[in-house]
C-alpha cells in the first residue's frame, strides 16, 4: 500500500513526521458546541480537528462525529460529548515510513503530532501533507541535480580560453571486486553533467567499465584518467603491473587469462578488449612485463569522421 | 509491453526498482558473462542471469537496461540490492531457469537481439 503512492521509497526512511507535518493547526476546545464545529469544518474545508484543553490534547473530532450528532437530532451537545478520547498520536521524530503504516492500518485520515512523552500538540499529519512533503523533497532533489548539470554543462561555454580540457581521475584497486566499476559509474554521471552527448557517454562508459574490470582482475591496481575537451573524450588506464606477456594473444576475442573463480563471477570471457575496441575511435594498448599496462582510447564528439578499426 | 505487465504475467518477485516498472520492454538477453552482456545486450532490454553480485548493477546501468531477472530463484547479494536501490534499477526474481523464462518472454512478444 505504502509503495503505491510513494515514488521514491528510500525517502520514507529519510523524512521524519516533523518534516512534512503542518504546525499551524486549527483546534477546538471541549466546551465548544457541536454547532460551532460544523461551521469551523466548513469554513476551513477540513474533515476533522484535534481537541485542546489549555495546551493539552484531550481528543480528536471528525466529520463522522458531526454526522452522528446530526443524525441523532443535533441537540445541545458539546464537543467533549462527541469526541474520540485518547487518539493515537505521532511524534515529530517518528520516521515517515512508520507513520504511513499507521495510516494504512487504522484507516484514519489525520493524526495529531505531540511532543514525545507529553500531550502537547505541535502539529497535524494527513495523507495529503505526506504527499505534499514528498513532492517538495523530490522536486528539490531534481532541482539540485538540474542546477549541478546546468553549472557543469556551461563550463565549456563560460570559461574562455584557446583550448579547454577537463581531467577526471579515479583510483583502481586491484582484486577489489566490490568497488570495481565505481569509477566508471561516477565518470558516467559527471560526463552527463558536463553535457556530453549520451551516445558518446555510453561508448566511453562501456570501454571504461571493461578496462576497470580488467585492471581489477589482472593487475595490482592503477589509475583511470578521463580527458574531456569540446571535440573528444579520451581515457587512459594505467596499472602497476604485472603487465601482459603476449599482447597479440591478449587481444584475441575469447582469450582470457582469468582464474576459475573470476570466470564464475561472469568475468574473464575474453570479450573485454574487443568490447573496448568496438567503442573506441582510437585504441592503443601497451604493456611492459614487470612494469605495467597502459590502455588509451579516444572517442571523437565533433564532426570528425569516426574511424572504424578492425575488431 | 510495460515491465510492470511482464512482472505480473510471469509472477516475478520485484526486489528493487519497484517504482521504475512503467517502462516499455521489447528486447531481452540471456547470459552469465558480463562482457557478453555489455557487448551484445540491447539498451532498454531485460537481462536474464544467474549472477547475483553487485557488478550486475554496474552492467545494468552502463547498458541502461530496463531490468535484471535473476533466474532459478537466485537471491541477490545484499550490496547488489543496495546498489540497485541507489540506481533505481529493477531486479526481479523468477523460480524458472533462463531457457524456460526466455521462452515465456518470447511468447509475450519480447524478442532476442
Amino acid at each position: 500500500m505504502a509503495a503505491k503512492f510513494i515514488p521514491h521509497q528510500e525517502l520514507l526512511f529519510e523524512l521524519k513526521v516533523a518534516d512534512v507535518m503542518q504546525t499551524a493547526v486549527i483546534t477546538v476546545s471541549p466546551d465548544q458546541k457541536m454547532g460551532e464545529l460544523r461551521a469551523l469544518l466548513r469554513d476551513h474545508q477540513i474533515s476533522g480537528t484535534p481537541v485542546i484543553d489549555g495546551d493539552r490534547l484531550v481528543g480528536i473530532i471528525s466529520i463522522e462525529d458531526l454526522i452522528d450528532w446530526l443524525n441523532s437530532g443535533g441537540g445541545e451537545d458539546r464537543i467533549r460529548d462527541r469526541m474520540t478520547l485518547k487518539p493515537v498520536c505521532f511524534y515529530p521524530e517518528m520516521l515517515l515510513v512508520h507513520a504511513i503504516k499507521q495510516f494504512d492500518r487504522s484507516g484514519y485520515g489525520r493524526f495529531p503530532v505531540v511532543k514525545q512523552d507529553s500531550d502537547q500538540l505541535v502539529g497535524i499529519l494527513t495523507k495529503g501533507l505526506i504527499i505534499e512533503g514528498m513532492l517538495r523533497r523530490l522536486s528539490k532533489e531534481l532541482l539540485d541535480e538540474e542546477i549541478r548539470q546546468y553549472r557543469a554543462s556551461h563550463i565549456f561555454e563560460d570559461i574562455v580560453a584557446e583550448y579547454k580540457e577537463i581531467y577526471l581521475t579515479y583510483e583502481i584497486i586491484g582484486k577489489d571486486f566490490d568497488r570495481a566499476g565505481q569509477g566508471s559509474t561516477q565518470m558516467k554521471k559527471n560526463l552527463k553533467r558536463l553535457g556530453i552527448r549520451p551516445d558518446i557517454i555510453r561508448r566511453l562508459a562501456i570501454a571504461s567499465y571493461e578496462a576497470e574490470i580488467n585492471s581489477v582482475i589482472y593487475s595490482d591496481g592503477g589509475i583511470m584518467i578521463f580527458r574531456v575537451t569540446p571535440f573528444e573524450v579520451s581515457m587512459k588506464v594505467k596499472d602497476r603491473g604485472p603487465g601482459i606477456e603476449d599482447i597479440e594473444q591478449a587481444m584475441q576475442p575469447g582469450w582470457s587469462g582469468a582464474a576459475d573463480w573470476v570466470r564464475e563471477m561472469g568475468f574473464g570471457a575474453g570479450m573485454g578488449i574487443p568490447n573496448i575496441r568496438k567503442n573506441a575511435d582510437r585504441f592503443e594498448l601497451e604493456s611492459i612485463p614487470g612494469v605495467g599496462t597502459t590502455l588509451t582510447i579516444r572517442i571523437f564528439t565533433g564532426e570528425t569522421e569516426r574511424e572504424h578499426e578492425a575488431v | 509491453m510495460k515491465l510492470s505487465e511482464v512482472v505480473q504475467k510471469l509472477s516475478l518477485q520485484v526486489v528493487t526498482g519497484e517504482n521504475n516498472l512503467e517502462v516499455d520492454v521489447t528486447k531481452g538477453y540471456c547470459s552469465d558473462m558480463l562482457s557478453d552482456v555489455i557487448g551484445n545486450a540491447e539498451e532498454g532490454g531485460l537481462w536474464l542471469t544467474i549472477q547475483k553480485h553487485q557488478n550486475i548493477v554496474a552492467v545494468g546501468v552502463m547498458k541502461a537496461l530496463a531490468g535484471i531477472i535473476l533466474v532459478k530463484d537466485r537471491q541477490p547479494d545484499e550490496n547488489t540490492i543496495t546498489k540497485a536501490r541507489e540506481e533505481n534499477l529493477p531486479i526481479m526474481i523468477s523460480p524458472l531457469g533462463s531457457f524456460e523464462l526466455a521462452g515465456r518472454l518470447k511468447a509475450l512478444g519480447i524478442e532476442g537481439d
